[in-house]
């Protein structure tokens, strides 16, 4: 154990470290999905394209920030600047005109709505940043390297991917709890999500509720993919990879569990980061042997709570 | 639409086929494939019936080919390789649908689409067994013993793909009249009142399933044959985006639907495809919300208009009139 | 006559709230017996937990000496144990017809053929037995386009059609209109007296229970309060004030 330890011992705790980082960027989408999914009751399959366009509309910020010269540490505010704006325009966009035409409707129905518009911003994408890979690291580089102390080694990380990844992540998770819980918005954001007719009638505006929910977790789609962006590159397919990633961190947490999320999140970001150093082949599949092997066992998530059908 | 009217538009389709075929060599593979792609389709449709839509099914049709592409060598003949291949995209799909029965809707569709991505990522990563995205060359296989080249090879597929959609739109088409398929709707509607009836619910989702994944697997094995080259876009999500595209496009109330969207598609994109390539999939999108929210009937639902001079209220995912 | 139905300890708290706090309950064979009581008591749970859509946390239920606990609502009603619903549970998508005719093939569990759900035999069931609850005219109407009054008969009509020998009603009459309550009433009595079937039906119309009830249950706060034929229940002051929320002094003048 002792010598696969002192072997592997460095790569071990760069995959921990990727983990966290990837975690961090994944709970962003996760919770956004989730929050929608809340007041709206649809789940957004183009919700990760909505990551990807915060990532690429980022790099491409980043990019032309660096070409005007602007001094460099503008380039962190660019990124919550980027998906601001990505939220802000295709969120309302998005609900306004499309979610709002089935709304009500069958369930599939709302389903294949959103797969179309997946498909139809899977190729914008395309159209707008071409399919070589997209990247501009200019925040993670501004704000250099620590050394990290693992074991007897010490590894040298980007305090980029260190601190402000699952530093905004955090935030967020803070964030939103306290919004929840203190605030009349969020109070009103909850009575919707657990019971929209109640709701309506105590005189609440459900569809500007609806409208600015979708926007808020639109943005945050898009702030993970502006924050993930300095670290990898976006690349055609990577909203399909991400909507099915942050689908599975929200049905082994549980769907609408926030907390239960960033945990879920976190388990999924150190498996996959681990499968990546050991045994790389199976990366892809071991968010997915996680979700699964959770259904399995808890068919509602680790944290859900099972539904009794009301008959 | 009566079953006697539905068989006849189907022999006409069929005539007007083989005349297409005739006509211009090339379409005979091009129809081959719509064909086949219309038989995973009637597995949409099915599982629609149950208000379930799947965007990973073009796992089973990737299934299926690679079945046959690793079988290919060992049994190169079409008559065993083709049962063969279908087969094991139905154990698939009954590994698969006892895992995803227990779910509904979203996590329906999208646990669906989630095995297809481990799938066709498998298939690109474990490259020492699948060449990853070179993919893997079927040879020649026999015919009942025959060794046919070019265009006999290829009328023999064009002719099994044809029989295959007409054996499997009659089996589907009872399938949905029978106590199996009007249980499916049930699903959709009251799925707790099956259960109080006596009715294993999950069975019924998971017999419908399960002849999804083998009509998926027979269109993936006559893909295979007929290409003769298999790769891991064929599991890709844009591939099942396809499926769910040509069956709301065809018309989720009728058999018909699936090979009307099938032939449709295949012909667009053929003529198509090459000159926006990048902009394909931003097409489809935009097609298939126009359909959704215009023409909720499909094509089938506005040659009915057509016909009837009235129009049809049925929806997606409603059955035929 | 022997029980056909054995309640014993039944205990369930959802919560705070204890729906069943020791139920024992009998019924006899062939009786109808009403249970009455006041909203959220926990009636329907008894209905819940004899069909198998909750498990109490004490106690058995035993069907002709079976147990029923611990068994899916499925395997219920396949040895005889049949339920309607208070909101009608029919199948939306198909007709009236269609959804007996489901019922009818629920029965004979002739899933895995392929021939046609409306075959003769069981359509020309489904419509006789659909006659006989008045919707002969409903027939061919789809199911999200009836009235409440309707759906409901609708809805008891496909648990009949499944041919119990026990039938568990969810206030049977809540939403047909007033003036063809007693109409209705009577005719489904007619049917399930025909059929032999005996049942179990939570109720609120007191009118209700007084005209077809052998033997009535007061529930109140997890507990059979009172048992007995109408008569007397529904003479019991304290019955009238706990259940209908009548002052005891009134009671007497109310009881028809």
């Amino acid at each position: 154990m002792t010598g696969w330890f002192s072997e592997n011992g460095l790569l071990l705790g760069l995959a921990l470290l990727d983990g966290l980082a990837s975690a961090a960027a994944i709970f962003m989408v996760a919770v956004g999905l989730n929050l929608v999914f809340g007041v709206l009751r649809i789940l957004n399959v183009a919700h990760g394209s909505l990551y990807a366009i915060g990532g690429y509309g980022a790099a491409s910020l980043a990019a032309a920030m660096a070409a005007m010269g602007l001094p460099g540490w503008l380039s962190l505010p660019a990124l919550v600047v980027a998906a601001a704006l990505a939220g802000v325009l295709l969120g309302p966009l998005i609900e306004r005109l499309l979610l709002r035409r089935v709304e009500g409707q069958e369930p599939v129905l709302q389903l294949l709505v959103t797969f179309a518009l997946f498909m139809i911003l899977e190729d914008v994408q395309k159209l707008l940043w071409g399919v070589q890979p997209v990247s501009n690291d200019a925040a993670m580089r501004l704000l250099g390297t620590v050394d990290v102390p693992f074991g007897q080694d010490v590894i040298p990380y980007t305090a980029y991917q260190l601190f402000v990844l699952p530093g905004v992540a955090v935030a967020t998770l803070l964030g939103l709890a306290w919004f929840t819980r203190r605030t009349l918005a969020g109070r009103i954001i909850v009575a919707v999500t657990e019971d929209r007719e109640a709701a309506a009638s105590q005189g609440i505006d459900s569809s500007k509720v609806m409208m600015l929910t979708f926007t808020a977790g639109a943005a945050l789609a898009a702030l993970g993919g502006a924050l993930a962006s300095p670290v990898s590159a976006m690349v055609p397919g990577v909203g399909a990879s991400t909507i099915v990633l942050s689908f599975a961190v929200v049905a082994t947490a549980g769907l609408g569990q926030v907390e239960g999320a960033a945990l879920a999140a976190l388990l999924i970001g150190l498996g996959r980061s681990i499968a990546v150093y050991f045994e790389p082949e199976l990366e892809v599949v071991v968010p997915y042997l996680i979700m699964v092997a959770v259904l399995l066992v808890r068919p509602q998530g680790l944290f859900g709570v099972p539904e009794t059908r009301r008959i | 639409m009566s079953a006697r009217n539905e068989f006849l538009l189907g022999l006409l389709g069929a005539a007007l086929l083989v005349l297409l075929a005739l006509s211009a060599p090339w379409l005979r593979f091009v129809l081959t494939v719509a064909l086949a792609k219309g038989l995973a389709v009637l597995g949409i449709l099915l599982l629609l019936r149950a208000g379930q839509v799947s965007f990973g099914h073009a796992l089973f049709v990737a299934l299926a080919a690679y079945a046959a592409a690793f079988l290919a060598p060992l049994l190169p003949e079409v008559a065993l390789l083709l049962p063969a291949a279908a087969l094991v995209a139905a154990l698939g799909g009954l590994v698969a649908g006892l895992f995803v029965m227990r779910y509904r809707d979203i996590f329906f569709g999208m646990l669906n689409l989630a095995l297809s991505m481990v799938f066709y990522s498998l298939l690109e990563k474990l490259y020492g067994l699948t060449h990853g995205t070179d993919g893997i060359r079927l040879p020649l296989p026999r015919v009942l013993g025959l060794t046919l080249e070019g265009a006999a090879y290829e009328w023999v597929l064009f002719a099994l793909a044809l029989s295959f959609a007409f054996g499997f739109a009659a089996l589907v088409r009872l399938w949905l009249a029978a106590p199996l398929g009007q249980a499916l709707s049930g699903i959709k509607t009251r799925e707790a009142r099956l259960e109080f009836m006596g009715v294993p619910a999950r069975r019924v989702l998971l017999a419908a399933y399960i002849l999804s994944a083998l009509m998926a697997g027979c269109g993936g094995a006559l893909v295979a044959l007929t290409s003769r080259h298999v790769t891991p876009a064929l599991a890709y999500w844009t591939a099942s985006g396809e499926l769910v595209f040509i069956a709301i496009l065809g018309g989720a109330g009728s058999v018909l639907g699936a090979f009307l969207g099938a032939v449709v598609y295949e012909l667009t994109r053929v003529y198509a495809a090459a000159t926006i390539a990048d902009a394909w999939q931003l097409i489809l999108g935009t097609v298939l919300l126009l359909v959704i929210l215009f023409a909720p009937g499909g094509l089938v639902g506005m040659l009915r208009g057509l016909l009837h001079r009235r129009p049809t209220p049925a929806k997606a995912g409603e059955r035929p009139a | 006559m022997s029980a056909l139905l054995s309640a014993r300890g039944l205990r369930l708290a959802f919560g705070g709230v204890r729906a069943a706090d020791g139920i024992d309950l009998d019924v006899m064979e062939r009786e109808f017996l009403a249970i009455i009581g006041p909203n959220g008591a926990g009636k329907t749970t008894f209905i819940n937990m004899t069909t198998g859509h909750l498990r109490p946390q004490a106690g058995s239920i035993t069907y002709r000496g079976v147990e029923l606990l611990g068994r899916k609502p499925r395997d219920i009603v396949r040895m005889g144990v049949a339920r309607s619903f208070q909101l009608p549970q029919l199948f939306t998508e198909h007709t009236v017809l269609e959804n007996a005719t489901l019922a009818i093939a629920a029965r004979e569990g002739g899933w895995a053929s392929l021939r046609p759900l409306l075959r003769p035999a069981w359509r020309e069931e489904a419509a006789e037995l659909l006659g006989r609850f008045g919707l002969a005219s409903a027939l061919h109407r789809r199911a999200d386009a009836l009235n409440e009054g309707t759906r409901k008969l609708a809805d008891i009509a496909m648990a009949v059609a499944l041919r119990p020998r026990l039938l568990l009603m969810d206030e049977p009459t809540s939403g047909v209109a007033a003036a063809d309550k007693m109409a209705v009433v009577e005719t489904l009595a007619r049917v399930l007296r025909d059929e032999g079937v005996t049942a179990v039906f939570v109720e609120h119309d007191m009118d209700v229970v007084a005209r077809i009830a052998d033997r009535v249950a007061v529930w109140g706060q997890g507990k059979i309060a009172a048992l007995g034929p109408p008569r007397q229940i529904l003479s019991d002051p304290i019955v009238l004030r706990d259940v209908i929320g009548i002052p005891v002094g009134e009671a007497a003048d109310a009881v028809p």
